[in-house]
């Protein structure tokens, strides 16, 4: 398990500095020059000059990846071209809403899809368990910011219950007032979540009630719940842990929708601005955020994983046959 | 609960839970539901109600005889700008579809066949790559060259071909492993044989499946990108965006609200069960278990 996970980790940041290199490439093919954001229309050829000098860019393409690079070692995600700013202390300022947002929908949406995904799955042949599985079927099919404009609608609008959107602005001072600001997005991205989760909830049990190993415990006289608990949770959840994963991340780097809905200052709204004003380093601090959390969020799913089934910490990378395939298919 | 016996037999149960006809009733409700859609866009072509800059309706008029489904904000026919979102919508799914299809199988099958070093590199880079939800990317390339459908179907397209490219991969890997391949190398066949004999023949069913998921996901894309401002911009506007125009006056004129995530809800569910019902049809071994 140690080896594993010291294994894993270099995995983790290898792919990180290789997701730095990529967001790096991908943001100077864009088109435009991020100099410009700087300036007026009417800028002269010296002022140009001194605006690329004075972002780095007149620097070749290699020194400028090592200068940001560097940075990044040091913790430093640059300086904003629009404001002035840090960009770190920035996207923390903004992490203190999506993270919450993020976390709190995750929670809801797995107490809503565990149980029902069970229940559509043990009941799979009455009008409930088909009803359950075809809500969750729906529900992937609806795009997240139509269920917020709704529910804003219903609760904002029509009943005046909760805010229709914005956040207090000395953020958690008062938690009474950030949670009501974020009771609506919430439930909006927890409703979507757990149709999705639902699915595959519902798939793992329905393998499970399947399995020769829960018959052969039922024929040995266990009670369903008894031999559920003892051999079905484990094995149903393996599956589920690893869709949790991409969905958090998913879930995560979705947030733009959802805080743009809702007029949410979180990490996505920061994109969205700095996507619109060009401001190079402050989208490829974001990015590079957004992308360590989704890394990390998969290091830890595959660690649950492992610490759950005995069977993927034997092998070191979790699927010795597939690699053995992999070997059979290079001869 | 726990000792009946009706609660005995999971095995049964679950075998029995979807027999021939209901698939084929899945692929056919699928149809049904995409055939509206598409029906509605190629009408677009020949006919609409109104021009879709015509503003003689008067500003949030309600449903009448003249305008079936109201107007907006700008007094412009709501009806007239549905029907036309039908159409870009399934441009968008298309196009996308198109384009990522192509460029993923492409580098998949590249990817399958090339030396172990290149492989490994271009599957660390496509991994990387699908970490960034196809939302992110099309944001990025979108806000480079300018909001327009044009830009919306690269991006999605270039985010899908990721996913189809890794998809691929895998798939060519697992029959290029087989021995029947090793059999055909041996007397001889070039990769150009193997993919179009071998490779393609037997991959293409699962690929076509993914496609069609990809065709809704691709949909559902361009919607939150319009959504976001940054999609094709009015008069020819997607159901996101008028969406996002119509969430201020919800309460005096809700169909512009509604309608628009009404008709995306029955696009990508007609497309996912139409979907659901190939790979039923394209897998032989699916249809022999039930």
């Amino acid at each position: 398990m140690v080896s594993y996970l010291i294994r894993r980790f270099a995995f983790l940041v290898i792919t990180l500095v290789l997701a730095s290199i990529v967001l790096f490439v991908l943001l100077r093919l864009l088109p435009g020059d991020p100099a410009n954001a700087l300036l007026s229309v009417g800028a002269t050829k010296e002022q140009i000059a001194a605006a690329r000098e004075h972002v780095g860019e007149n620097l070749p393409l290699v020194a400028q990846f090592f200068r940001w690079f560097g940075q990044l070692a040091r913790l430093d995600l640059g300086t904003s071209y629009i404001s002035g700013l840090p960009v770190g202390p920035e996207i923390v300022q903004r992490l203190v809403v999506t993270v919450p947002l993020t976390l709190m929908a995750f929670v809801l949406a797995v107490i809503i899809a565990v149980p029902v995904g069970f229940v559509a799955a043990y009941k799979s042949h009455r009008w409930y368990g088909i009803l359950l599985s075809a809500i969750s079927q729906l529900g992937i099919a609806v795009p997240v910011f139509w269920i917020g404009v709704l529910l804003v609608t219903l609760f904002a609008l029509t009943l005046k219950v909760l805010p229709a959107g914005g956040f207090p602005q000395d953020d958690w001072a008062d938690p009474g007032a950030a949670l009501q600001s974020l009771a609506l997005p919430v439930v909006t991205v927890a409703l979507v979540m757990s149709a999705s989760v639902t699915r595959y909830v519902r798939s793992a049990v329905l393998d499970v009630l399947d399995s020769d190993y829960l018959r052969s415990s039922r024929a040995l006289g266990a009670g369903f719940a008894e031999a559920m608990w003892r051999h079905g949770l484990r094995n149903a959840s393996v599956p589920v842990i690893s869709i949790l994963g991409i969905e958090l991340a998913t879930t995560f780097l979705g947030a733009v929708v959802v805080e743009s809905v809702f007029a949410l200052p979180g990490l996505g709204s920061m994109l969205l601005t700095s996507i619109a004003q060009h401001d190079y380093p402050d989208i490829q601090g974001v990015l590079f955020v957004s992308t360590f959390v989704v890394l990390v969020v998969g290091f830890l799913a595959d660690f649950v994983q492992r610490l759950v089934d005995p069977r993927l910490r034997a092998s070191v990378n979790g699927n010795r046959f597939a690699s053995g395939r992999r070997r059979a298919a290079r001869a | 609960m726990s000792g009946d016996v009706a609660s005995l037999p999971p095995v049964v149960r679950v075998a029995n839970r979807t027999t021939g006809r209901r698939r084929s009733a899945t692929l056919w409700i699928g149809v049904v539901l995409v055939g509206i859609i598409l029906v509605t866009a190629l009408v677009s072509f020949v006919w609409l109600p109104y021009s879709p800059e015509d503003i003689s309706g008067g500003r949030l008029a309600p449903p009448s005889a003249a305008h079936w489904a109201g107007t907006d904000k700008l007094g412009r026919d709501l009806l007239t700008q549905l029907i036309i979102g039908a159409r870009i919508a399934l441009e968008v799914g298309a196009g996308s579809v198109v384009l990522g299809g192509v460029i993923g199988l492409l580098l998949g099958l590249a990817s399958a066949f090339a030396q172990r070093w290149l492989d490994d590199g271009l599957s660390a880079v496509l991994d990387v790559l699908i970490a960034f939800p196809t939302l992110l990317v099309a944001m990025l390339v979108v806000a480079a060259s300018g909001a327009s459908l044009g830009s919306a179907i690269l991006a999605i397209g270039l985010a899908m071909s990721a996913v189809v490219a890794r998809l691929t991969r895998i798939l060519a890997k697992r029959v290029l492993s087989l021995d029947y391949i090793t059999a055909a190398r041996v007397s001889g066949t070039r990769w150009p044989g193997l993919v179009v004999q071998h490779v393609l023949p037997n991959i293409w069913p699962t690929v076509v499946v993914n496609l069609a998921l990809q065709f809704g996901l691709a949909v559902l894309a361009e919607a939150s990108l319009s959504y976001l401002g940054l999609g094709s911009p009015p008069p020819n506007a997607s159901w996101g965006s008028i969406l996002q125009q119509a969430q201020g006056t919800v309460l005096v004129a809700p169909i512009g609200a509604i309608a628009p995530g009404v008709l995306l809800v029955v696009l990508v569910i007609g497309v996912n069960l139409v979907a659901d019902g190939l790979r039923d049809v394209g897998d032989p071994t699916r249809r022999r278990r039930s």
